[in-house]
C-alpha cells in the first residue's frame, strides 16, 4: 500500500461541511494537526504484517442475531411529538427544505 | 431518436410484507396515524439499538431465489446524509457484501435483463411538503411522519441492460409479479410499497461506450416511468446533437409537466462516508434456511405463462393478452383445473378472462371443479354459449353451485337435433327472400337466420349447430 497525501485543511473543511460542522479558522487549524496525529497513528497499525489474519467485519464472533417478527409496543406519540420544537397534524414540523433527498 | 440507442439500468425499492419494521418491533402498516408505529430505534434516539427481523432476512431470500440470485453472507453498513426523513441522520443498509449478489429477470417479450444486486435496507420517513402545489422546491415547510421509517426495504439493481422505454415499463411490471408471487411484497406502486429510480443514458447505435447517465428519483407508477424514461432520452439526445454534453445529475420526474427537472444537491450530499454499523453482526443464513426460503417462493408469472401457452396449439395475439390478464387477475388456475377436466382450453381461457375477470370478487372464491364441469358442459355442445354464460353468472353471483343442476332450472335443455332441423326449416319457410340472398351469395344473412333461430327456441340452440344446419340446407 501506498501512504496516501497527509491530510490538510481542505480535507478536514470537507469532513467538517459533511458533519455539518461550522469550524473556525483557528478550529480548522487545530482539528488538521489532530486528526492528523490519529491518522497517522492509523498508519502504524497499517504497517503490520496481517498476511494471516483474516479480515473480519466486526470484533465480536457472534453471527445471525435476529428477532422474531413479532409486533410490540410503540411510544405514544403525545410523547414522541413533544421532544419536537415544532409539530402539525400529528407530524414533526420541519423548515423547508433545500434540495432533495439524496 | 433515429441513429440513437437508449440504455435503463433501473433500481426497484420494494417494501416487504412483514409485520414488524426492519430493526424494531414497530408494526409495518400502511396508512395507520402519523407517528403511532415508532419507537426509540426508528426514531433514532440515542443509545437505542437495531436488531435485525428474521422475516425481512427471509423474504430478501425469497427475492434472491426468484431471481436466480446467489445469496451471500452480508453486513450491514451506515449511509450517512442529512435529511429529515432519517432521524438517525444515516440509513442502515447493505454496501459491499449484500445479502443477494447476480441473478436476472427473463420479461414477456423473451429479453432478459442482469441483476446487479439485491440487498436489504431501512425506509425513510415519509415528508409532505406544504406550500405551494405540494412541490418540493416552492415548500414553505414539512411535515414528517415516521411510521414508514425503518421498514424493510429489498432495493433490487438492475444491470444496464434495458433498451427502452417500453422495455423499461415491462421489466418494471414483471418484477412487480415476481415480488407478488414471491409473497415479499404487495407491489401497490400507489401505496409507495414499490418505487423504481430509472438511470438513463444514450449513445450512438452501435456504439460499445456508454454515454452519461441521469437518475431519475423515485417514480410511483409504471406509467410515470415509461414516460420519464422516454422523456428523459429525447432530452439527452437533443442536447448531444446540438453538440453539449449530459452532466450526471439526479433529476425529478415532473408528473404535471411531463417533463424530468434537474433537483438542487449540494456536491458533497453524494458522499455517504459508508461505513460498518457497529450494533449489527453480520447475517450468514445457513444453507437449510436459504433452501426453505427459496421452497416457498410460489409459482413464477413466468412459469404460468409457458403453463397456460402450453394448453394452446399456437396462441394468438389475443390469446396473448388473455394470458396475461389471466395471471395478473390470478385466474390461470381455474383454466388449468377446467382443461385438466377435459375443457377445450381457448373456451376456458375465454371464459375465465371475459365472464369471470367481470366479478373478480366472486371469481377468486370460485370453485375449481364446478367451473370446470360448467366449461366441458359447453365444450361438449351440451350448452351454448348464451347458456353457459348465463349458468356461469348465477354461479358467480350465488357463489357457487353445480352448472348442471343450474342449466335444468334454468330450463337449459339443449335442442334435440331434429327438433333444431324443424326450427331452421319453419324460420325459412316464413322469410323467403333473405332465404334465396343468402343461397345467391349473401353470407351476411346467416346472422339473421340464426338470430331468428334463437328467437323461435328462446336461446336454447347452439349457434354452431344452426349454422351448420344451414350450410346443409344451402347445399
Amino acid at each position: 500500500m501506498t501512504d496516501p497525501a497527509p491530510l490538510g485543511r481542505a480535507d478536514v473543511a470537507h469532513v467538517a461541511a459533511l458533519a455539518r460542522l461550522s469550524l473556525t479558522d483557528d478550529e480548522l487549524e487545530r482539528f488538521t494537526g489532530q486528526l492528523a496525529r490519529v491518522i497517522e497513528h492509523a498508519r502504524d497499525v497499517a504497517a503490520l504484517d496481517v498476511g494471516d489474519v483474516l479480515p473480519t467485519s466486526h470484533a465480536l464472533p457472534i453471527r445471525n442475531v435476529l428477532r422474531p417478527d413479532e409486533p410490540g409496543p410503540c411510544l405514544e406519540r403525545d410523547v414522541v411529538l413533544a421532544q419536537a420544537p415544532e409539530t402539525e397534524d400529528g407530524r414533526f414540523k420541519v423548515p423547508r427544505i433545500v434540495g432533495d433527498a439524496p | 431518436m433515429s441513429g440513437w440507442e437508449t440504455v435503463v439500468g433501473l433500481e426497484v425499492h420494494c417494501e416487504l410484507r412483514t409485520r414488524t419494521k426492519l430493526f424494531c418491533s414497530c408494526r409495518n402498516a400502511f396508512g395507520d396515524e402519523p407517528n403511532t408505529n415508532v419507537c426509540p430505534v426508528c426514531l433514532g434516539l440515542p443509545g437505542s439499538l437495531p436488531v435485525l427481523n428474521e422475516q425481512a432476512v427471509e423474504l430478501a431470500m425469497r427475492i434472491g431465489a426468484a431471481l436466480g440470485a446467489e445469496v451471500r453472507p452480508s453486513t450491514f453498513h451506515r449511509k450517512n446524509y442529512f435529511y429529515p426523513d432519517m432521524p438517525k441522520d444515516y440509513q442502515i443498509s447493505q454496501y459491499d457484501e449484500p445479502i443477494n449478489v447476480g441473478g436476472h429477470l427473463d420479461l414477456p417479450d423473451g429479453s432478459r435483463v442482469g441483476i446487479v444486486r439485491a440487498h436489504l435496507e431501512e425506509d425513510t420517513g415519509k415528508t409532505s411538503h406544504v406550500g405551494r402545489a405540494g412541490r418540493i422546491h416552492a415548500a414553505d415547510y414539512s411535515l414528517v411522519d415516521y411510521n414508514r421509517s425503518g421498514v424493510p426495504l429489498v432495493e433490487i439493481v438492475s444491470e444496464p441492460d434495458i433498451r427502452s422505454a417500453a422495455q423499461a415499463r415491462l421489466y418494471a411490471a414483471e418484477l412487480q409479479r415476481v415480488l407478488v408471487a414471491t409473497g415479499a411484497s404487495d407491489g401497490r406502486m400507489e401505496e409507495g410499497s414499490m418505487r423504481v429510480d430509472a438511470n438513463v443514458s444514450v449513445r450512438r447505435a452501435g456504439s460499445p461506450v456508454l454515454g452519461t447517465r441521469c437518475e431519475i428519483k423515485n417514480l410511483n407508477s409504471l406509467r410515470s416511468l415509461r414516460a420519464a424514461v422516454e422523456f428523459e432520452a429525447a432530452r439527452q439526445v437533443v442536447l448531444l446533437e446540438a453538440g453539449d454534453r449530459v452532466a450526471q445529475e439526479t433529476r425529478h420526474w415532473d408528473e404535471q409537466a411531463g417533463r424530468t427537472l434537474a433537483m438542487r444537491s449540494k456536491e458533497e450530499a453524494f458522499d455517504y462516508r459508508y461505513f460498518l454499523e457497529p450494533d449489527l453482526v453480520p447475517l450468514e443464513p445457513d444453507p437449510a434456511w436459504r433452501d426453505r426460503a427459496a421452497a416457498a417462493v410460489g409459482m413464477l408469472p413466468g412459469a404460468r405463462r409457458s403453463r397456460l401457452a402450453g394448453l394452446l396449439d399456437a396462441p394468438g395475439p389475443s390469446q396473448a393478452d388473455q394470458i396475461e390478464a389471466l395471471i395478473d387477475q390470478g385466474l390461470d388456475d381455474l383454466v388449468v383445473v377446467a382443461v385438466a377436466a377435459g375443457a377445450p382450453a381457448a373456451l376456458a381461457m375465454a371464459r375465465a378472462a371475459n365472464e369471470l375477470a367481470s366479478s373478480m370478487e366472486a371469481a377468486v372464491a370460485m370453485d375449481g371443479g364446478a367451473f370446470a364441469a360448467l366449461v366441458v358442459l359447453e365444450g361438449q355442445g351440451r350448452l351454448t354459449a348464451t347458456q353457459s354464460k348465463a349458468v356461469l353468472a348465477e354461479m358467480l353471483a350465488s357463489g357457487g353451485g353445480d352448472p348442471v343442476a343450474i342449466a335444468a332450472a334454468k330450463g337449459f335443455e339443449s335442442l334435440p337435433d331434429d327438433a333444431l332441423r324443424d326450427v331452421v326449416g319453419g324460420v325459412i319457410e316464413a322469410n323467403p327472400q333473405e332465404w334465396s340472398r343468402l343461397c345467391g351469395g349473401e353470407d351476411k344473412l346467416t346472422g339473421f337466420f340464426t338470430g331468428q333461430v334463437m328467437k323461435a327456441t328462446g336461446g336454447k340452440a347452439d349457434g354452431k349447430a344452426v349454422a351448420a344446419e344451414l350450410r346443409r340446407r344451402r347445399g
